[in-house]
């Protein structure tokens, strides 16, 4: 951050806590940067003439007399084309060696789009996985995570679809990635020869967890640069918002804010949607489409920070290992693409809602068989087809190595429809069955 | 006027010390280096006046000048309401420059070029009160009536009403003269605070019409009333949205207000975009028409989350006073909620249960008695018919805005995770869910008038079928299938042919999606009979099989044209299953 001639310093703390100091100064703007013992700082309260700044990168070791430096502006990002291809930090600045970039200085977190210049997301954002494809159908512009214990695949995965995405950026927000993650995502990045659509703005696990604050803002900003100045369709990964919110909650206690429940400050709802709703289609072509990962405790959705996610984006992908089929899945019942009916049976074949809830009611009266089984009970002859069944869609279509056309789905679904059930048992439409039903032995 | 100066800010709560009197829930604007951000007095301790800003406060400093208007936050009622997009605080949307909302953008909310084709009902000499009808102006196919102004109190005498003729909002159509003899000029437009009820009925009564939504686990199982109130609780990705979409879509009202509150911006898209395609199935306009839509997303200024709902109910007031029939649906009051937690945190107020004010019950309760059906001066009436979501943290009913809601409302839609994991959509639980409107007697004979007599005992017979369904299920998974009489599979199957039927319903068919009430009772008819009758199987399995196939082609049915061709010959194949029992 570059420092300027009319900056006012102060050199006495009233009081640190460990993310946030306060001292007296005059003439201070909220939501304004400093520098306090030349850690970047963020003005988060004023009362007369104290003024409470959240310091970034941690308080340890700062004494009362630190030097603050007040910047008289918000933290900014410069934006311009020359931000492709670039892997920066928290702050923004280059982590790569190159040059910083020249561009138009941006204040970050800026406004919301005004709701009725959006237009209503169409494009469908095909990925080979059929657990996405067929049955949680991602459209651009829309905001969905990745639900997943911390030991599933989430990163891999997101990597994969990506690059799969026919998308014009990629703008990858890393908070609390470990180094070994990081250099993951650089490798599939560069080994795809996609470097040059990719920006990267990351905060490793040996950073100050406070920095990781300043990710989503900075990659969104980013994003609403190739979005709205240049109709770009960009896609921003955000990994991992469960750190991302266990910062706002370290920031908050602080404050002394009464917590909300599991510790997290009452604000969390707000505080996320704010930035899932940067999610946009535009109408000169432009989009924003949020892919995130929210790693769960044992699979606890209740817990506020996924709980609160749920309600804020447009569906989540959950991700598990399925014992059965012995893969990682994406789960069938828990998983929910808000938006797929705006493109299911629009943008893919007429059959696709109906074969997607069909099979997915199938893969349900399997867990009741499952269930019966594990109670010590007898199998009806239905219940050993379901699970049977439930078998050969977890391997054949759930699982996360999937990879084909969504047209092949369909296919391989009314296959396994004609293998396991009768007609009647699957409930389809007639219409639909005198077309697509695939007879095969039983 | 009374000005201030900022002396504390913390997010959107700005302390301002203050020169004058000050009124709780007062407007005042703070300047931000010429960009004027609105706020509401919340509190006042001394000189000392809490401000929850409209706007973000970023930049804001010490000692930036406040200006105080003297008036509540209120909002601007008159003809072009209708089709419009607003914001929390009625700002149009649609007339806003630019892609991003800009802070300390405030737009007229009614368009006053536009010229009005007025017709006159009140003559000179008549004597006339607050919200009584002067005369009407055609708003699309709704007669907009324009009324003596809400706030005008005592009985005023008409001195002249403009001839008809087209006229602006703003000209004077009317002018009365006031007890003390003197005249006050009336013109399409007047303000109202949003969290002042509107008056301007004579009484309330119990509400005794039920109002068709074209959703059987609605109309069948849990009937709204006309007036009435209803709350639709659910963990995320259960339905509430596209419920209460079905309902703005297909209900039998005359005016629509969407209250988006806290939630997704698309979910507005969605409705912008798609309503003015779709055709009202009871007038065969444009749905968007007879739409308003509040808009205050979730990334939108918090402290108008509050706003926006005060602003819709006062909206529907005001066609409810014309004698409309208003649907207000607003999604999810759980964020205005949230909202008020936010900053009653901020101002240090001690907490009550989870964070949330103390007084949220009573917040909640005043807001829902609002809604009503009321019988107007001149014998008319009209009715607010409020349904409301309400988002669970964690999906836990045990929490204080569904505990307080529960209180307040009388048709509860519960939401359940189970049923929408297995695509049961709407997942509304039909166990745990009801209406309370089912036990009044003015109900009850209403339905019998409507539908035919003895219906709510039908209804009461089918929530039976599905409990003993449920209580046959639990035993089957205790004992096992080979565990239990026969009777307890054929018992579960009822339930589940009910259930398939009768309570599934794909709100993206376009057939299936609505059902009229006629169709609703012709489906209900066949599926009582079927339940009526016993049958024997011989196992379980068989049994299950059978059903299936029941269900099978009864869902064809659902899919069908109601009464054509194909429908028909589901009916026929039907008859014949049901021959060999
Ligand atoms: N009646 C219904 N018919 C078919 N699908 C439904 C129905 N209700 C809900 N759904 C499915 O559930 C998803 C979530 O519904 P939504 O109303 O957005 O949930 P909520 O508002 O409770 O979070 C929808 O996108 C849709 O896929
Ligand atoms: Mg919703």
């Amino acid at each position: 951050m570059s420092e300027k001639a009319f900056q006012r310093i102060y050199t006495k703390l009233t009081a640190i806590t460990k993310a946030t100091v306060t001292l007296e100064a005059q003439g201070v703007a909220n939501d304004e940067l400093a520098l306090v013992a030349g850690r970047l700082a963020q003005v988060v309260k004023i009362k007369d003439k104290s003024v409470t700044l959240q310091v970034f990168g941690g308080t340890e070791d700062i004494p009362t007399n630190a030097e603050v430096t007040f910047f008289g502006e918000p933290p900014s990002l410069n934006v311009s084309d020359d931000l492709a291809g670039r892997f920066f930090n928290a702050y923004g600045e280059p982590i790569d060696g190159g040059p910083a970039v020249e561009g138009e200085k941006r204040q970050i977190g800026g406004p919301s789009v005004n709701p009725y210049k959006r237009r209503q997301p169409s494009q469908l954002i095909p990925t080979g996985i059929a657990g996405i494809d067929l049955n949680n159908t991602l459209v651009s512009g829309q905001k969905i995570p990745f639900f997943a214990d911390p030991d599933q695949p989430y990163n891999q995965v997101m990597s994969m679809v990506a690059l799969r995405a026919d998308v014009d950026k990629i703008i990858l927000g890393g908070m609390g990635l470990t180094n070994d993650d990081y250099l993951f995502f650089k490798n599939q990045f560069e080994s795809a020869g996609a470097l040059h659509k990719i920006i990267s703005f990351v905060n490793t696990t040996d950073q100050p967890p406070v920095e990781r604050l300043l990710i989503p803002d900075m990659a969104l900003t980013a994003a609403e640069y190739f979005a709205v100045d240049k109709n770009e369709k960009v896609l921003v990964l955000l990994t991992d918002m469960t750190l991302y919110a266990d910062a706002l909650s370290i920031v908050s206690n602080r404050m002394d804010q009464i917590p909300s429940k599991d510790s997290m400050p009452g604000s969390l709802y707000s505080d996320l949607a704010k930035i899932y709703e940067k999610a946009v289609q535009l109408p000169d072509g432009g989009s924003i489409t949020i892919i995130a990962v929210t790693t769960l405790n044992d699979g606890d959705i209740t817990h506020a920070i996924p709980d609160n996610t749920g309600y804020i984006t447009e569906g989540q992908l959950f991700l598990r290992a399925d014992p059965d089929s012995g893969k990682v899945i994406v789960d069938p019942f828990r998983s929910l693409s808000r938006l797929k009916q705006l493109v299911q049976n629009k943008k893919t074949r007429e059959d696709h809602s109906a074969v997607m809830n069909t099979s997915v009611r199938l893969y349900a009266d399997a867990a009741n068989a499952k269930t019966k089984l594990e109670n010590g009970f007898d199998l009806s002859d239905y219940d050993l087809r379901c699970l049977d069944y439930a078998k050969e869609y977890a391997t054949r279509l759930l699982a996360i190595d999937v990879n084909i056309s969504i047209d092949e789905m369909l296919d391989t679904a009314w296959e396994l429809f004609g293998k396991y059930f009768t007609k009647a048992e699957t409930g389809l439409k007639e219409k639909l069955i005198e077309k697509y039903w695939k007879a095969t032995e039983k | 006027m009374t000005t201030g100066k900022v002396t504390g800010i913390i997010a959107n709560l700005v302390t301002v010390e203050v020169n004058g009197p000050v009124a709780q829930n007062e407007i005042c604007y703070i300047d931000l280096a010429g960009v004027k951000l609105m706020a509401e007095v919340i509190k006042v301790n001394g000189n000392k006046a809490s401000v929850q800003v409209f706007e973000s406060t970023r930049g804001l400093q010490i000692g930036d000048t406040v200006e105080f208007q003297g008036y509540m936050l209120e909002v601007t009622l008159g003809p072009g309401l209708l089709s419009s997009n607003f914001d929390g605080l009625q700002n149009n949307l649609a007339t806003m420059e630019g892609v991003f909302l800009k802070r300390g953008e405030y737009t007229k909310p009614l368009d006053e070029n536009k010229l009005w084709d007025f017709t006159p009902i009140a003559k000179a000499g008549d004597q006339v009160i607050a919200a009584d009808w002067l005369g009407e102006v055609k708003e699309g196919w709704l007669p907009h009536k324009i009324m003596v102004p809400f706030s005008f109190e005592g009985t005023y005498t008409v001195k002249k009403v403009a001839e008809a003729g087209q006229y602006k909002i703003t000209d004077t159509i009317a002018v009365l003269t006031n007890a003390d003899g003197e005249d006050v000029n009336v013109t399409m437009t007047q303000k109202w605070p949003v969290k002042v009820a509107v008056g301007g009925f004579v009484e309330k009564p119990r509400p005794f019409k039920v109002m068709e939504t074209g959703v059987r686990c609605i109309d069948t199982l849990n009937p709204i009333a006309e007036g009435g109130t209803g709350f639709i609780p659910g963990p995320f990705g259960c339905g509430k949205t596209v419920l209460q979409h079905a309902l703005a879509e297909q209900a039998d009202a005359d005016v629509i207000i969407m209250a988006a509150c806290g939630e997704r911006a698309n979910e507005v898209v969605e409705i912008f975009t798609e309503f003015p395609e779709l055709k009202d199935k009871h007038t065969g306009r444009s749905l968007m028409e007879r739409t308003i839509i509040i808009c205050n997303t979730s990334n939108m200024p918090v402290a108008a989350r509050e706003a926006s709902v005060y602003t819709a109910m006062t909206l529907g007031e005001y066609y409810r006073a014309m004698g409309m029939k208003v649907l207000l649906l607003a999604d999810s009051t759980s964020r205005w909620a949230q909202a008020l937690r936010e900053m009653s945190n901020r101002l240090e107020e001690l907490p009550g249960q989870d964070g949330f004010p103390v007084d949220l019950s009573a917040i909640i309760s005043n807001f829902y008695a609002r809604a009503g059906y009321v019988k107007l001066n001149n014998g008319q009436s009209g009715s607010i018919t409020f349904i409301g979501t309400v988002s669970p943290a964690g999906g836990n009913l045990k929490e204080p805005v569904t505990e307080s809601t529960k209180k307040a409302a009388r048709c509860f839609y519960g939401l359940s995770q189970n049923r929408a994991d297995k695509k049961r959509y709407p997942a509304v639980d039909p166990v745990d869910s009801y209406s309370k409107y089912l036990e009044y007697p003015e109900i009850i004979e209403y339905l019998d008038e409507k539908i035919e007599k003895g219906w709510v005992d039908k209804v009461i017979k089918t929530k039976y079928i599905i409990r003993k369904g449920k209580d046959a299920y639990e035993q089957i998974n205790i004992l096992g299938d080979d565990g239990v009489p026969m009777a307890y599979h054929e018992q579960y199957w009822k339930s589940e042919l009910i259930d398939f039927v009768i309570l599934q319903q794909d709100a993206f068919d376009d057939i299936d999606g609505c059902s009229p009430l006629e169709r609703q009772k012709f489906m209900l008819d066949l599926m009582l009979e079927i339940c009526d009758k016993s049958f024997k199987f011989n196992n379980f399995e068989e049994c299950m099989t059978y059903f299936k196939n029941l269900i099978n082609i009864c869902r064809q049915m659902n899919y069908s044209e109601y009464k054509s061709e194909q429908f028909e010959k589901y009916f026929g194949q039907l008859k014949e299953e049901l021959k060999h029992e």
